[in-house]
């Protein structure tokens, strides 16, 4: 494991930004996430680190070692591809043996069955071996494809929502398991979703990515309570921040165009709060309840009691509670 | 309510659909066999029973016709026959019936193992050849790679034939005429076009990220190019190889022009044998009948890899 320094990398391809002037260091056994929506160049900033693409501008060191130029094979990295990629002519066990028996590493056969069985059974596939990698159900073969890169020790692990094509409990699951061998291996992990569930439980670090842009990085929590703009603001949080004019509320900070306001920031009553909403709908998740409220012709999504017996036509009262506030280009503004 | 005794989807044809598709493949299937099977009996015909009319289906079996195209005959006087001693072999007795003895092997032989050299010779280096730029087009960024794709396939827009005279006098200039080497490159030369098209189609379907992956793992790309890709493509490489032999195998205007003592393949040859001692259909038909025996064991080898769908489902689209 080792430190990884991308230094102000820049990638186009064609008329279209993909990556516009990245830079970010990822510390030894950290876990960082890239979050954001699809297209955003999450997947164009691991593949660059990967050495499967060539910056146009900047810098990437591995170890310190400047690999800007090297080969995939000389970097020293592992890839989780999001679709598999499992190699449909080998056997489950020649996946995972596939990068171990790479002319550059030649390891004894012994050892490399060994490690092979170690991981095997860390991911619950010990049984699967020797089954084709095409006859294994989703959840198998994508815990076979995170096996074939935990059978080697790279500087880093590069993963690709490599959980987005499995089904919610399964991903919940993985989720739990990928976690756990992290903190086990004590593994370096840089790894692209766009699920915020998946960031803001697995990694150490967030990197909110937009328009091939770092927005901000930081802790979940930084990233969630402080958020440097709109944007970041948008990305955390369910129901997601509801942005609404300044103007329907009273004694608003100078520069402030617009609120940003999550469930916590709302406090709901039956009357004597700052502003009255409308119920539009009540949506029953069980524990909880979406509450969809008209304010003023704006649409205001937040949680209430399901307890709070609210039904669609009532009008209810809303005060904000420390909200977050953000001038006319989306920048915070200080409350 | 009836019973539903057999569950079947919409899509799937019905019961009679599929009765009548299956009788009319069979027909087709038995409308082109019978000038095979013809071929095949006649070989095993003698000369008189070749060219009876009313054409004979029931017929006493004869190996006259394999004797014929192994062997030269020379013709004898009654009274040097009987002076040699027992004929030696199946072949020599045949031959004595009708008044001649086996003067020596045909030429048959050596020109069936021209055509093995030269079909197979040019199959694997238009394969190899076809699937190493059918790579190169579907992974890179080749420049004009669209022009160039078209200009390939354009190679095969006018019949090979109509530059058979630049060729012929190009080879006479070079030594190249009358030698095999000279054949597989030219063979290789039409088929690497069709190669290049059908393997650029099937290695397009295989995804980049198997490579990728070999790549990150420690394989340079030549590597994970023959480890991923190749085992991936056997299914094209199978189907091309076999449209590539056919062609080269069959070939005859080329082989006729080209061709003479040295490098003569099969084809121009299986027709003289007429020549040499009359109407000797059941020799023709015999040299033919041996002459498809390569290719049918080829496809058949091969058939399992004309499968589709055994790689299917590792990767999710």
């Amino acid at each position: 494991m080792a430190e990884v320094e991308i230094n102000a990398v820049s990638k186009a391809f064609g008329k279209t930004q993909a990556v516009s002037d990245l830079s970010l260091t990822i510390g030894d056994g950290e876990f960082v996430a890239l979050l954001g929506p699809t297209g955003a160049g999450k997947t164009t900033a691991l593949r660059l680190i990967a050495g499967l693409e060539r910056p146009d501008s900047g810098s990437i060191r591995i170890d310190g070692r400047d690999v800007t130029g090297d080969a995939p094979a000389d970097r020293d990295v592992a890839f989780v591809f999001q679709q598999y990629s499992l190699y449909p002519h080998l056997t489950v066990f020649e996946n995972m043996a596939f990068a171990l028996r790479a002319p550059t590493r030649r390891l004894p056969e012994a050892d490399i069955r060994a490690k092979v069985q170690e991981v095997a059974r860390l991911l619950h596939i010990e049984t699967k071996l020797d089954n084709k990698a095409t006859h294994l159900s989703g959840g198998q073969m994508q815990r076979v494809a995170i096996g074939r890169a935990l059978v080697r020790s790279p500087s880093i692990y590069l993963m690709d929502e490599p959980l987005s094509s499995l089904d919610a409990k399964l991903r919940g699951e993985l989720r739990l398991e990928l976690k756990r061998i992290q903190v086990d291996l004590g593994a370096t992990i840089l790894y692209v979703t766009h699920d915020q569930t998946e960031a803001m439980t697995m990694a150490s670090r967030i990197g909110v990515i937009e328009a091939g842009r770092l927005m901000q990085i930081g802790s979940p929590r930084e990233i969630y309570e402080n958020p440097i703009n709109a944007h970041v603001a948008a990305r955390l949080g369910q129901p997601t921040i509801n942005l609404l004019p300044a103007a329907l509320f009273a004694g608003m900070p100078a520069g402030a165009e617009t609120i940003g306001a999550r469930t916590e920031h709302l406090t709901i009553a039956r009357g004597g709060g700052d502003v009255s909403a409308t119920v539009k709908r009540v949506e029953h998740l069980g524990d909880q309840s979406h509450l969809h409220l008209d304010l003023g012709g704006r649409s205001v999504v937040t949680l209430a009691d399901p307890e709070a017996g609210l039904g669609a036509g009532d009008v209810v009262s809303l005060r904000l509670n420390k909200p977050l506030f953000f001038d006319a280009k989306g920048g915070r503004v200080a409350a | 309510m009836t019973s539903v005794t057999t569950a079947h989807s919409v899509v799937e044809p019905s019961a009679t659909t599929r009765r009548f598709a299956g009788s009319l493949v069979v027909l087709y299937a038995v409308i082109t066999m019978i000038p095979l099977v013809w071929i095949m009996l006649t070989a095993f015909k003698s000369p008189d029973d070749a060219i009876s009319y009313p054409p004979k289906v029931m017929f006493k079996p004869s190996l006259e016709g394999f004797c014929n195209l192994f062997t030269t005959r020379s013709r004898q006087t009654p009274e040097f026959i009987r002076s040699l001693g027992p004929p030696q072999g199946l072949c020599d007795s045949i031959a004595r019936e009708r008044n001649m003895v086996v003067a020596g092997p045909s030429n048959y032989v050596p020109r069936f193992v021209n055509s093995l050299i030269i079909a197979f010779g040019s199959t694997v280096l238009a394969v190899a050849l076809g699937t190493l730029s059918a790579y190169g087009f579907s992974r890179f960024r080749v420049p004009l790679k669209d022009d160039l794709l078209f200009f390939i396939l354009s190679t095969r827009m006018m019949p090979p034939i109509a530059v058979a005279i630049p060729i012929y006098l190009m080879y006479r200039t070079i030594g190249l005429s009358d030698t095999r080497l000279g054949m597989i490159l030219l063979y290789t030369s039409v088929n690497v076009s069709l190669a290049v098209w059908l393997l650029k189609g099937f290695i397009d379907e295989i995804p980049r990220e198997y490579e990728e992956a070999a790549m990150i793992d420690g394989y340079t790309r030549f590597q994970a190019f023959v480890k991923v890709v190749l085992p991936q493509a056997t299914t094209g490489i199978a189907a091309t190889a076999i449209f590539c032999l056919i062609f080269a195998w069959n070939e005859y205007a080329f082989a006729v022009l080209l061709t003479s003592g040295n490098a003569q393949t099969a084809p121009p040859f299986i027709p003289i044998i007429i020549g040499e001692g009359g109407q000797d259909w059941p020799a023709v038909a015999a040299g033919t009948t041996l002459f498809l025996v390569p290719i049918v064991v080829f496809t058949v080898l091969l058939r399992k890899h004309l499968l589709r769908g055994i790689t299917f489902g590792a990767v999710r689209k």
